[in-house]
């Protein structure tokens, strides 16, 4: 059976060979290609999380030597498990990238203990020393973004009344929305940020009643933080909303209505680890960086936003990218009236107790449970 | 719906073959149903390369990397044993219904209410020994899911709701419970971002069978699908449901208990998928939270049409189905197709095989014996 195999294979090398000729690339015929194995919950086209993991994982493609193998839709079970395993077995990969934040515990950390010798990186997840040292956790402070991105539509609301499309109450979704309301009340002081929680990540009939139900009740910016905020930003432009997008640039799908948006940067990091990773030297565990390091980006602006408002976000992210500029500053009130960051604590973005957020800032309409 | 479901006791191939002496008959019968979902499939497998050729892909490559994903190497059949593992327990939520025409399609309710009673089991039994922990997860898990769709069961005789309807909507009910406990009463406080229960903890989880990657769950799967069909086909009790299946006023006449019967299927249909959400938290998550919805019990509905309902055909369809999935990632990586051509494929078979319902009886080779 092995013969079988192999003389098949080289037969269909060969017509490959013919077929495509000059057209495959070269750095396939050497002999030690690092594969590096890319895992997605959703679809790889889904203008939102997926999307701009599988961004990165195609910036790869052009280093040379590395071989990037990718599957989507893995659910958070064993399965995850068993794509880590066929990628280790049938493709020979070294290093993988499960980016979804349910793979981590128990899927990727039990496969990091059967495989030590090959390396494991985690987006979203909290490394600790307890975990193996062949895996790594890594994030980026997308909150920074959305701090811009909330000064924009702060500044662009005229109602006063902004939007947010939420999955779940979970520290990441409340940072984000918290940022965004504390970066709209930099422009207009009185803006209010209403948000509706739709349960779970990817719910596109729950994500476009709510859209409809936010402008309804008089919101002129929406802005969204699930999986796929394709549907939000659609539904959103069609009501002649304004939207701040998410994961990635979904200007292409609202040119009239995208103002800004909160992205990822992976093109940026994964070549950066990729790097590290075939030079030998060791990926740090626990890894997480913002505008700064060029983890997370803005959006350009849309054609529609002013001058003055391109300017006040302008300055704030060169204060978020020299690193100077805390968004969560005492003191901060959440929006029962209690006091949750007190006057002269600042909480910079390595402080742990912002990965524990359970509350929403005033200005906020809405509740976490 | 319930024709087919019928069907496998009493459609026409019956009438040709009765003139068959009993052994031959037998034989020619279970040929029958290997040979023509075989075609089936094989059918579905050319019209998928077809579907993939069109795409520019060679539908050779596909076979290749189809059978070497699923079966080609013993980490393949593992990938693909441990896949089919839940398939099994999930697809008999549907096929012990159908055995009393009914058409149930909420297995994956009864394991969420299964996995969540297990957990519950374990989380308040923090001291005991780790089998009896584990003892009492099984019998909770199965007696969550059981009761849940024994309701479907109960509404279905006791009010006349439509247990198809009742059985989805259970689900969404499920979930929702679930979702409520995970973040809410039962909530582990140090899972921030992933909300889940606390862990039943490492000593008690139940680990692989031995010498392979797949764990206890199938070996269970194949107990429980054996057991159902000696349950159904081998004793009065089976052949009780199968009457009321058949013609449930020829049922009620000859003094069968209709709700009992509907009842106590119910709960073993829905005892089968509560075991498979147990498993999914004893032997993989080790916890309870919202990973445990991954479509295993509606995977299972096509496993039970697929298998024509039969318990112990449950096995082997559920390995092909595991199988596909398991191959799937490999054409998504080797041939750059999306995840939804999987969808196709599975689609394709479902279409074919229930489309070859209209064989039986009429192709020749099955009925060359007429004198």
């Amino acid at each position: 059976m092995n013969l079988d195999n192999i003389s098949r294979r080289r037969l269909l090398q060969g017509t490959a060979a013919l077929t495509l000729g000059a057209a495959l690339p070269l750095h396939r015929a050497f002999a030690k290609d690092t594969t590096i194995g890319f895992i997605y919950v959703g679809s790889r086209d889904d203008y939102g999380y997926n999307q701009a993991h599988a961004a990165g994982a195609a910036a790869l493609k052009s280093l040379p030597g590395i071989k990037v193998v990718e599957e989507e839709k893995v659910p958070e079970t064993d399965a995850v498990e068993k794509t880590m395993e066929s990628m280790i077995n049938l493709d020979g990969a070294t290093l993988l990238f499960p980016t979804s934040f349910g793979y981590y515990n128990p899927h990727m950390i039990k496969m990091a203990l059967k495989y030590p010798a090959l390396r494991f990186e985690h987006c979203g997840g909290l490394w600790t020393e307890k975990d193996p040292k062949n895996a790594g956790s890594y994030f980026g402070y997308i909150d920074e973004a959305q701090h811009v991105s909330g000064i924009v539509a702060g500044s662009m609301s005229k109602s006063g009344k902004l939007g947010f499309v939420a999955a779940k109450p979970i520290p990441q979704v409340l940072r984000n929305i918290n940022a965004f309301t504390l970066g709209a009340r930099l422009a207009n002081p009185k803006v209010t940020t209403q948000v509706i929680f739709t349960g779970d990540w990817s719910m596109p009939v729950k994500e476009a009643e709510a859209t409809n139900s936010l402008i309804d009740q008089g919101v002129d910016v929406v802005t969204c933080h699930v999986d796929g905020p394709k549907t939000v930003v659609e539904n959103a432009a069609r009501r002649g909303a304004f939207v701040c997008g998410y994961h990635v640039n979904q200007a292409v799908l609202a040119p009239q209505a995208y103002l800004t948006g909160a992205e990822w940067n992976w093109e940026v990091l994964y070549p950066r680890f990729v790097k590290m990773f075939t030079a030998g030297e060791t990926i740090p565990n626990f890894y997480r960086g913002g505008l700064k390091e060029q983890l997370v980006k803005v959006s350009p602006y849309g054609a529609m936003v002013p001058e003055a408002a391109r300017k006040h976000a302008d300055e704030v992210k060169a204060a978020l990218t020299s690193g100077g500029y805390v968004i969560f500053k005492g003191p901060v009130a959440d929006n029962k009236g209690k006091t949750v960051i007190a006057a002269g604590v600042s909480r910079g973005q390595t402080d742990p107790e912002l990965e524990k957020m359970d509350y929403l800032v005033d200005g906020v309409i809405g509740a976490t449970s | 719906m319930k024709a087919d479901v019928g069907g496998s006791v009493t459609s026409s191939p019956a009438g040709q073959l009765l003139r068959l002496p009993a052994y031959g008959r037998r034989a020619a019968g279970a040929a029958e149903y290997v040979v023509i979902p075989a075609l089936a499939l094989a059918a579905s497998l050319v019209l998928f390369g077809i579907f993939v050729a069109l795409f520019g892909k060679n539908p050779l490559d596909l076979y290749f990397y189809m059978y070497q994903g699923a079966f080609g190497t013993w980490f393949s059949w593992q990938n693909t044993l441990t896949r089919a593992a839940p398939l099994i327990l999930t697809a008999l939520c549907t096929a012990l219904p159908a055995q009393l025409g009914m058409v149930i399609i909420g297995g994956e309710g009864a394991l969420l209410i299964g996995a969540l009673a297990a957990t519950s089991a374990a989380l308040s039994l923090p001291s005991a020994p780790p089998l009896f922990v584990d003892l009492a997860m099984a019998a909770a898990g199965m007696a969550g899911g059981g009761l849940w769709i024994a309701l479907s069961g109960a509404l279905r005789h006791y009010r006349g709701v439509n247990e198809t309807i009742s059985s989805l909507l259970l689900v969404y009910i499920a979930l929702a419970i679930l979702n409520y406990l995970v973040e809410g009463p039962m909530r582990d406080p140090t899972s921030l971002n992933k909300p889940s229960t606390q862990e039943i903890g490492a000593a008690n989880m139940i680990g692989n069978i031995p010498g392979m990657d797949v764990h206890w769950g199938f070996v269970f799967g194949i107990v429980a699908a054996v057991l159902s069909y000696v349950l159904i086909y081998h004793t009065v009790f089976g052949f009780a449901a199968r009457v009321a299946g058949g013609n449930i006023r020829a049922a009620k006449v000859v003094g069968l208990s209709v709700g009992r019967l509907i009842l106590v299927i119910c709960f073993l249909a829905g005892a089968a998928a509560g075991l498979a959400g147990m498993m999914e938290v004893a032997a993989v998550q080790g916890r309870t939270n919202a990973n445990l919805a991954a479509g295993y019990g509606f995977a299972g509905i096509l496993v039970a049409f697929l298998a024509r309902q039969n318990p112990l055909a449950v096995i082997p369809v559920a390995i092909l189905l595991g199988g596909i999935g398991a191959s799937g990632g490999l054409l998504q990586r080797r041939l750059g197709l999306p995840d939804a051509s999987v969808l196709v494929l599975q689609g394709t078979i479902f279409v074919m095989v229930l489309a070859s319902d209209a064989l039986y009886g009429r192709l020749r080779l099955f009925k060359a014996k007429e004198p």
